[in-house]
């Protein structure tokens, strides 16, 4: 589980990413990026505002445009992946569609993929109960929490079983509480699938807790300055959030941010901060 | 499918670049350059395609300003109803027209006769929509304080917005007599719904958050109004405003037409109406000034607008 | 910043409406609409009193009575038919409306396959919104005939079409491009992601352009009446009503002009109700 396994689901090779700005000339977005990720990992992107760790998040679901360099997944061109559709996308906003039911919005990538009706409705049956939601099927989203909402999203991303999961900042916006409960659902979910998930976070907390490496960046230009291993023995469970080694990795994670860049992300630390205070009295 | 792709990239990278951004630089509120140059080319097609059916299916052209007496410039192939020069003049001799007598022995050209009366017109406007304003203001103040207020005149007030409120306009003419008096009445009632509403929304559209800290210094109603209320409805002002300059022409308009004063633009195209068929170049010249005259009026409510809102993020109309 | 959304909803908000206020729905639904009951009822009774009790000239203004005496005795009348002018009326008015609407939509929807016709529309309707469309009444006369009903459905047609195409422009395009992106991330059809995504999205735009343009085909045909035409329509009764100093009638079909607008933007809100009850302005109104 950890390290790369000989036949790598990801395989990003030497991508760059030049953004040609409208009035403030290029920017750098992503500096020779190579990296790997093995079937069923858990791998987190974290790094400051601007470090690129979004865009490499779309360079991989093809939905940005390397300038140069290549991204293979499940051994084709990225492009050929998404026509295929292996990928689940989760985005920081749960992306719900107001004129469609909960139900509806999960059956959504089913009838893109012509799934027949029966299927539809029996998938997001089951992909509801996987996300607890089972009781608010007939529900329109306004009347769903955030959370619950991004429970909707993690279900549609789901429902077509891709081989990828592609989530960006999902849980950016919620509280410290919600993110922490939604970080568990999201690892036994993980756990129940085996689906490879790539995950683009803020939080060195929520990174170290959920991965099975981090992937450290910094901005300016984009590049990878580490790649964290988190040795934490799974299942994970509040438990890890107090163990010695926990706080190690933690540190690590930091410590790589803070030589990656002088202008580390403030906010990741604050909220780590407050996380490392609340685990400990907790 | 490619430019969405670009447009794509470009909305990741502001979202990269966002925090960047809003610390380097309000966005500071300006006109656009692309969009009237979007609007000169548009203005350039409609002339392009008006001569080129005029080229196709028009009555045979004749020099600048000449009768039909004069020699045949042009024949063109067809001849079609709506392309001839009683319904459709030529672009140039509504121009030439501008610069010629405005009527038989007069020494004033049309162009300033046109602008004259236009002026008239828009003295009248400006007058109502002032005073509407101002009314629309009070009133939208006086609902935003009292929950009664609100709920026993407001939905007159939407509901008003669904009546053709021009169909008012004789009566108004004719209850208050024929003078600059009633336009100026119609020309402030078109003008005060827009205001109303948009303030009403306008003056509850602060943060709750910002409430909350005028009340811990313990300001007052007035404090909270003028330091609170007031300054977040102006963006709501402003697009009141710019609806409200066009109604108050209309307004304008439409009453010196019922009203029948001589010296604005609604008197002024009646009469080049009844006499269409003898000069069609001049109720064609008078339409376009009233145009302009909105274009004008709605610009200027724009250049205040944005000194209004200068250093406010995000005001891009 | 979680601090303070914490603390928000604790104070009372004052951006919320009434609706925020608990109670039971009937004593609720009373406290919200009693007062503008009582309003129109006891400023009916007032205009009544007032003329009758204190003599005041009924002249420019008179009394609700005799409105509706001058509305009932002209309903099939000779001179003022007004029945038969509203009939007319509404009939430019919604020919207007069908035809405006109709090409704003198609407009609209052509404006979303190609961006460059997009950049050249949207400054044209603003321009449009700035021009007093009105003026160009006269020319529509003479295009489409004096006496042809068509002159005042095409006036009620092109004031319909500036807010639909706008609109429904708006719609089309303003999607939030992480929809977008999670169509593309499904690898949908530009078809697909039409029907699914940008369609629905545009809906609410085209409601809010119909009850718009509901008022404004109303103005465009009563205005265009204004500057001549057929004999037996509301803007000619109005107008001919007044200079012949029968403000009786011309109040009745002042009323009748409202209450055609009124009843033209009840029946889209209706529609609008049933086709997106999703949308905020259906869940929240009323």
């Amino acid at each position: 589980m950890t390290g790369p396994a000989p036949t790598p689901v990801v395989q990003i090779r030497g991508v760059d990413k030049v953004f040609a700005g409208r009035d403030r000339g290029q920017t750098v977005a992503l500096q020779g990026i190579d990296l790997d990720i093995a079937p069923g990992e858990f791998v987190s992107l974290i790094g400051p505002s601007g470090c690129g760790k979004s865009t490499l998040l779309r360079v991989i679901g093809d939905l940005v445009q390397p300038s140069r360099g290549t991204v293979e997944v499940n051994g084709k061109p990225a492009t050929q992946a998404r026509r295929d559709r292996d990928y689940g996308m989760v985005f920081q906003s749960p992306v719900l569609f107001d004129w469609r039911s909960v139900e509806d919005n999960v059956k959504l990538p089913l009838e893109i993929l012509g799934r027949d009706k029966a299927w539809r409705s029996r998938r997001a049956a089951e992909m509801l109960e996987l996300v607890e939601l089972g009781d608010f099927t007939r529900h329109m989203p306004y009347q769903l929490s955030g959370g619950m909402q991004q429970r909707v999203a993690i279900a549609r991303a789901l429902s077509f079983e891709p081989r990828i999961l592609l989530m960006d900042e999902p849980f950016g916006a919620l509280d410290e509480m919600t993110r922490e409960r939604m970080n568990d659902e999201v690892l036994r979910i993980w756990q129940q699938t085996g689906t490879t998930v790539v995950f683009v976070t803020h939080s060195i907390p929520e990174a170290v807790y959920l991965s099975s490496r981090v992937v450290v960046m910094s901005a300016r230009p984009g590049r990878i300055t580490k790649i964290v291993d988190i040795d934490l023995p799974r299942p994970r469970s509040d438990a890890s959030r107090e163990t010695p080694r926990y706080f190690e990795r933690i540190t690590e994670v930091r410590e790589a941010l803070r030589a990656g860049g002088s202008d580390v992300d403030d906010a990741g630390i604050p909220s780590a901060a407050r996380t490392m205070a609340e685990g400990a009295v907790g | 499918m490619s430019a969405g792709a670009e447009r794509n990239e470009i909305h990741l990278l502001e979202r990269e670049l966002e925090l960047e951004l809003e610390a380097a630089q309000p966005r500071v509120p300006r006109l656009k350059w692309r969009r009237p140059f979007a609007l000169l080319v548009v203005v350039t097609l409609i002339v392009v395609l008006w001569e080129g059916v005029k080229l196709l299916g028009g009555t045979p052209w004749h020099p600048v300003g000449a009768g039909p007496g004069s020699p045949v410039v042009w024949n063109p192939p067809f001849r079609w109803p709506f392309a001839t020069d009683l319904n459709l003049p030529h672009v140039w001799n509504i121009a030439y027209a501008m610069g010629q007598p405005f009527q038989r022995g007069a020494e004033q050209t049309l162009l300033g006769y046109l602008v004259g009366a236009a002026l008239y017109t828009w003295r009248e406007a400006f007058l109502g929509f002032v005073l509407g304003s101002l009314l629309g203001l009070g009133l939208a103040t006086a609902f935003v304080h009292s929950r009664l207020a609100e709920r026993a005149f407001v939905p007159y007030v939407i509901a008003s917005q669904t009546i053709p409120i021009i169909a008012l306009a004789p009566l108004i003419v004719f209850a208050l007599g024929q003078g600059v008096l009633a336009v100026v009445v119609i020309a402030t009632y078109l003008t005060f719904f827009p205001v109303t509403i948009a303030m009403l929304r306008g003056l509850r559209s602060f943060d709750p958050r910002a409430l909350e800290l005028l009340r811990s210094y313990g300001a007052s109603r007035w404090g909270v109004y003028t330091k609170l209320r007031l300054p977040a409805s102006v963006p709501y002002l402003f697009t009141a405003l710019k609806i409200a300059a066009t109604a108050a022409i209309v307004g304008a308009i439409i009453g010196e037409d019922t009203g029948a004063i001589q010296a604005g633009l609604g008197r002024v195209i009646t009469t080049f109406n009844q006499y269409y068929a003898t000069g069609p170049e001049k109720l064609w010249a008078a339409i376009f000034v009233a145009a302009l005259l909105g274009v004008v009026f709605f610009l200027l409510v724009r250049v205040a607008e944005i000194l209004a809102l200068r250093g406010r993020p995000g005001i891009d109309a | 910043m979680s601090a303070a959304q914490g603390i928000a909803p604790a104070g009372p908000s004052p951006a919320a409406g009434p609706r925020a206020r608990r109670g039971y729905p009937v004593r609720r639904a009373l406290r919200e609409y009693v007062p503008s009951i009582v309003v129109i009822v006891g400023g009916l009774v007032l205009w009544e009193l007032a003329i009758r009790l204190l003599r005041l000239n009924a002249f420019i203004l008179p009394a609700p009575s005799a409105i509706w005496g001058a509305l009932a005795e002209n309903w099939n009348g000779e001179r003022f038919p007004l029945f038969e002018s509203a009939k007319n009326t509404i009939v430019e008015a919604a020919g207007g409306f069908v035809i405006g609407t109709t090409a704003g939509v198609v407009v609209a929807f052509l404006a979303g396959r190609w961006s460059g016709m997009r950049a050249l529309l949207l400054p044209l309707a603003v321009a449009a919104n700035a021009i007093p469309i009105i003026a160009f009444a006269p020319l529509f006369n003479t295009w489409f005939g004096l006496l042809n009903p068509l002159s005042k459905m095409m006036m009620a047609a092109v004031l319909s079409f500036f807010p639909v195409m706008a609109n429904v422009t708006r719609g089309l395009s303003g999607v939030d491009p992480a929809a977008l992106e999670l169509m593309r991330s499904y690898a949908a059809s530009d078809g697909e992601i039409l029907r699914k995504v940008r369609i629905p999205n545009a809906l609410p735009y085209f409601f809010t352009a119909l009850k718009l343009a509901s008022t404004l085909s109303l103005i465009g045909a009563i205005v265009a009446e204004y500057f001549g035409g057929q004999g037996s329509v509301l803007g000619r009764m109005i107008v001919q009503s007044a200079s012949a100093l029968k403000f009786d009638i011309t109040w009745a079909a002042v009323s009748l002009a409202a209450v055609a607008g009124i009843a033209f933007y009840l029946l889209i809100a209706f529609v609008e109700r049933v086709a997106i009850p999703w949308h905020a302005s259906s869940r929240n109104d009323g």
